[in-house]
């Protein structure tokens, strides 16, 4: 389902090039033709003999009615609103020629137009809600309304100009009327793509197979005709752009299966973005934004390899979030306090990050109670996952939390339902302690037991950053009277060596402090290099601070065995093989200005220059090839 | 989020007589037409505050402002007006209120501030670090401090400094000294300075009375220091200076790291306690410690963080405290800051009520505001002023950089200049007012003229 999203998420945009399809529309019409007269009510079908009419049957006259409703208050004013509507679904409306526009045509498109489901389908239905003018309808209510709606829309597409108006029969006559004058009006904008009666028929008839495979399986009245619709999709232009390919093989099957998917699907979107968003498509981050609780100001010039991840401009986030505080209510304030420390920096490290979050999380599930009427395992779920796109707006989730949001997400599936509320939330609770404790605390000690069994007296270790697990095993090391030496090495920005250096000095350890760039250097009298890791991938890939992989080449080429120290709960099945398709990208004023020496802040006004571009680059991926042990909390694995 | 509203209405203010009178308590001076207060009610509606608690000081003044406030708010806001006793300072007023403080957090905010800052910032900054206090700054008012023209203001010798010291991020408060202190030297605690390394010292930043408060922190030290009276005097300088060496119980984190290092490894809480302190990047209260003299570590002692948000520039954030202040901030709600009146301004940049009725010839300038229902005789003008409802203005006055209050009646030939004249005022034929106040219900006398005066009826 994952690789199915992701080739939609790209087509999306290519709604607008529909008219480019054309030749693949035919044989898909001709394919959904034939089977809807027989699921189809005998009088409709009379009407309308090109055999189209099949929505009739799904529409029950209550909801038709309540569409109709719906679109009430839009459509009453609907001559003083029509520009402004037609500027804004300028993409469907303009891209109709007008020539073809005899006065039934007409309003058969704005049909298409306006009708919510088509606009809300198009931008994956958050942008159609943000869109609308206040007095519009909201979204639970277009919700509702989506299936009746359009169902309606897939009536008055058929191209038998004197059937629309018949079909619709007494109720839907008036709304048609004026349908059909925001129609004309809005056709007379100036247009800018051709397209022919076929391939806009292509679309509406896809379309209209999208309907009846996602309302056969949502509502059973209708099941027969929901196999049959053939290239069916959810998606227009997805159909439009698959027809072509598809054109004899009608994948019934998939069809039937992706409208089943689809519902839970969109479910999901709405409340997390998806994790591996694509920053240089451009439509989906206006998408995003639009939902985003921060504001989220792109970084002008980024790096070319790297646009496809997100880099906003880091100074105007906080104060935009600091200033929001108290109207975002649906955030709990300890999750909001560990969002902005996120966003600040003030908390950093794959396992501060994670305790942190769940202890916020713990916070927000001991003031949670179930509203009425709600099951607390999927309210629960709902509001988590809201606090998850919350923290992921402040900084992209560490794959350590990801997990742990897994974990907490299954245990909050499987209780029972029989639990009371307040036992549900004490299970939850001592769940969560247990994962940081086990999962975090005793795994770190479990590694620690396993790796200083490699340090031998004399040995010179050498750590890269600062990784809470290799600290611990440094100062277990001390306190089991071993004697050895330690080289921190450090780089800019961030400087994390500087307080692991502090603190193990502060323990008595000996200690060299250098930078990277004098890595190979040191890595002379360097017996052991001890790593921490934001993750160990499937493939052996070690993904860390960026400068691990240098510094793990360094010791590699100097034959000298690379220890990585991770626990079991980063582990994650992804396979990566380079840091760019999925990295993190930080604020790179922090690499411009160097703190207490402003005669070198010759970058101070980059943003600003076209052709300059700054990369700070968060993690780094250490293929397995230059890693000679890791040590987990399970066992260690060469 | 957990954070409890406290506004403070301040009561009949002795520093901004004559405008305030017993009808007018301090809260309820109209700026651009519209009571101070409702500017800092406002600002906190915007911003999904909407439980406040408002402490008046006197009963009376607490009858008021509760009465405007059901008036006015209804519906849109849950406001408890508390009184408490005149005089017993801002500290005194949350001694008097303690029981019903009830969230993690307090916000204590002026009555009689003009800002657009959003609260959100200050709260947010105060999470962010776990602060005790969180105090917000902003540039001193430009002709605020200067106090130019009016010399009927009594106080006017004093000038209102701040000694403020920052540490270089400018996030952590290290010293406060206000106002008679600066006279003498300025004393620097070496222990603090010797922690930071640097402090930055500031003169040019002003408290604008927004603190946000860890509850239970602020009811300790009201309850132990019962000599305290203010929180900006008192209070506030008080956590300052005893930030390293905190004499406050608090709870959660601090006292746990207290536990000697054998325990340390064995228990999980201090492990996790350890990791996160670690994990985040520390200021200077946590590494004042970590490297003693012989480069070990010291025993831990408690501290807690006082911090400070600076409002940008670019915000506008002014406290009526001076009459100066009230005609400063009178004249930028209609001109610079006009976004903070909530009036839309014609195309004249002003504000002309439509019941309001001007003679020929008459002019009203830009950035000047005329109340519903005013009238206006012939050849008239009026300059950067503000001219409230239902007031009766004869034929060739001239009104420049002035605020003339509700049904004040101004007979013809008069010239108003840089001057207040309050409620029921009449001002006969003629007459000359340069830089005076005028209290409510005075009658100024035909023909007569006044610099700098501050004319009132006598309290009987």
């Amino acid at each position: 389902m994952e690789t199915r999203r992701v080739p939609r998420a790209v087509s999306d945009p290519k709604v607008r090039q529909v008219g480019f399809f054309a030749p693949g529309a035919p044989p898909d019409r001709s394919q959904s033709g034939p089977p809807h007269p027989a699921s189809s009510s005998p009088p409709v079908s009379e009407i309308s003999p090109s055999g189209n009419s099949l929505s009739p049957v799904m529409i029950p006259p209550p909801r038709h009615l309540s569409a109709d409703l719906a679109r009430g208050p839009h459509f009453s004013p609907a001559a003083p609103l029509s520009p402004m509507r037609a500027a804004r679904d300028s993409i469907p409306v303009g891209s109709y020629n007008p020539s073809e526009f005899v006065a039934p045509t007409a309003s058969e498109f704005t049909d298409d137009a306006l009708s919510p489901n088509w606009t809300a389908r198009r931008s994956n239905s958050g942008k159609f809600a943000s869109s609308l003018p206040a007095g519009g309808f909201d979204m639970s209510s277009l919700k509702q309304n989506n299936f009746p709606a359009s169902s309606l829309t897939t009536v008055s597409i058929v191209n038998m100009p004197p059937g629309i108006t018949e079909k619709d029969g007494g109720a839907g006559v008036e709304v048609q009327k004026e349908r059909s004058k925001t129609g004309s009006k809005a056709s007379l904008k100036p247009l800018k793509e051709q397209t022919t009666k076929a391939e806009r028929r292509a679309i509406q008839e896809a379309q209209r197979a999208a309907k009846a495979a996602t309302k056969g399986d949502g509502s059973k009245t209708p099941a027969a005709s929901s196999g049959l619709g053939s290239s069916a999709n959810a998606n227009p232009g997805k159909a439009a752009k698959a027809s072509p390919q598809k054109k004899d093989n009608s994948p019934v099957a998939a069809s039937e299966k992706r409208g089943s998917d689809r519902p839970q699907d969109k479910d999901r979107k709405k409340d997390v973005p998806h994790p591996r968003m694509q920053f240089d498509d451009k439509s989906r981050v206006e998408k995003a934004k639009k939902r985003s609780v921060v504001k989220q100001t792109e970084a002008k010039n980024r790096v070319e390899l790297f646009r496809h991840l997100p880099q906003y401009e880091h100074g105007t986030r906080l104060p935009e979030l600091e200033s929001k505080l108290f109207q975002l209510d649906p955030v709990h304030p300890a999750v909001y306090k560990v969002g902005l420390r996120y966003l600040a920096g003030d908390i950093s490290g794959g396992n501060a990050r994670c305790i942190a979050m769940l202890q916020a999380f713990q916070e927000s599930i001991k003031d949670y109670s179930t509203p009425p009427e709600k099951a607390l395992i999927r309210d629960l779920t709902s509001k988590i996952n809201s606090y998850v796109s919350f923290l992921i707006e402040c900084r992209p989730l560490s794959i350590s939390m990801g997990n742990a949001i897994r974990f907490l997400k299954s245990k909050i599936a499987k209780l029972s339902l029989a639990l009371s509320e307040s036992e549900a939330k004490a299970i939850l609770l001592s769940d969560i302690d247990r994962f940081i404790n086990e999962k975090i605390i005793l795994a770190d000690k479990v590694i620690v037991r396993h790796a200083v069994t490699k340090i031998r007296d004399g040995d010179v270790l050498l750590t890269y950053g600062s990784s809470s697990a290799v600290e611990l095993l440094l100062i277990h090391a001390h306190e089991l009277g071993k004697n050895f030496r330690v080289v921190v090495v450090d780089s800019r920005p961030k400087l994390e060596g500087k307080l692991l250096l502090r603190r193990l000095v502060g323990k008595g350890i000996s200690c060299t402090y250098t930078h990277i760039n004098a890595v190979s250097y040191i890595m002379h009298e360097v017996t052991r290099v001890f790593l921490g890791a934001s993750s160990v991938l499937s493939n052996g890939t070690v993904y860390s601070r960026v400068g691990t992989a240098c510094v793990a080449m360094v010791a590699h080429q100097f034959r000298v065995p690379v220890l990585i120290c991770c626990e079991a709960y980063k582990f994650h099945e992804r396979v990566q093989l380079d840091s760019i398709c999925s990295n993190e990208l930080g604020d790179p004023d922090m690499i411009a200005k160097v703190p207490g020496r402003k005669e070198i802040d010759s970058l101070d006004d980059w943003a600003n220059s076209d052709n300059l571009q700054l990369l700070n680059l968060i993690y780094d991926a250490t293929p397995s090839d230059y890693v000679s042990m890791i040590i987990t909390d399970y066992d260690t694995s060469h | 989020m957990d954070f409890q509203v406290v506004v403070l209405a301040g009561g009949f203010s002795k520093t901004l007589v004559p405008l305030v009178s017993k009808e007018v308590p301090k809260a309820l001076l109209p700026v651009a037409n519209r009571p101070v207060l409702s500017y800092v009610l406002e600002l906190l509606e915007q911003n999904n505050l909407k439980d406040l608690i408002v402490v008046v000081e006197s009963e009376s003044a607490a009858l008021l402002i509760g009465g405007w406030i059901s008036s006015a708010y209804v519906d849109r806001l849950h406001v408890e007006v508390a009184a408490v006793p005149e005089e017993i300072g801002t500290a005194g007023a949350l001694r008097a209120i303690d029981h019903h403080l009830t969230a993690s957090d307090i916000l204590v905010v002026s009555g009689d501030l003009v800002c657009d800052v959003p609260p959100g910032v200050v709260a947010a900054t105060h999470r962010r670090h776990d602060a005790v206090v969180t105090a917000m700054l902003c540039s001193n008012p430009v002709s605020g401090s200067t106090e130019s023209g009016s010399s009927g203001v009594k106080d006017k010798a004093k000038k209102r400094y701040n000694i403020i010291g920052l540490d270089p991020t400018k996030q952590f408060l290290l010293h406060v000294a206000a106002g008679v202190e600066v006279e003498k030297d300025v004393r620097v605690q070496k222990s603090i300075l010797r922690a930071v390394g640097q402090m930055d010292i500031r003169a040019d930043l002003m408290d604008a009375h927004m603190y946000a408060f860890k509850r239970s922190v602020l009811q300790e030290v009201l309850n132990q220091k019962e000599a305290f009276q203010s929180l900006r005097r008192d209070v506030l300088p008080y956590l300052v200076r005893s930030q390293l060496r905190s004499e406050l119980l608090l709870n959660g984190v601090q006292s746990e790291e207290n536990g000697n290092d054998k325990d340390a490894s064995q228990n999980p809480k201090i492990v996790l306690s350890q990791l996160l302190a670690n994990a985040s990047t520390p200021s200077f209260h946590e590494l004042q410690h970590a490297l003693g003299p012989n480069g070990f570590s010291l025993s831990p002692r408690k501290t807690h963080k006082c911090c400070v948000y600076i409002a940008s520039n670019s915000n506008y954030c002014v406290r009526l405290n001076t009459i100066q202040a009230f005609s400063d901030i009178n004249r930028d709600v209609i001109g610079d800051a006009s976004h903070l009146s909530g009036y839309s301004f014609s195309a004249q940049n002003n504000i002309i009520d439509p019941s309001a009725v001007l003679g020929s010839k008459t002019t009203v300038g830009p950035q000047c505001m005329l109340g519903e229902g005013s009238q206006m005789g012939d050849k008239c003008s009026v300059k950067k002023s503000v001219i409230g409802r239902h007031c009766r203005i004869g034929s060739n006055v001239k009104i420049v950089n002035s605020i003339v209050m509700n049904h004040v009646t101004i007979g013809d030939g008069c010239s108003i200049q840089g001057s207040v004249v309050c409620s029921n005022v009449q001002l006969l034929e003629r007459v000359v007012l340069k830089d005076c106040q005028v209290g409510a219900g005075f009658v100024v006398i035909a023909g007569s003229e006044h610099k700098g005066e501050s004319l009132a009826k006598k309290e009987k």
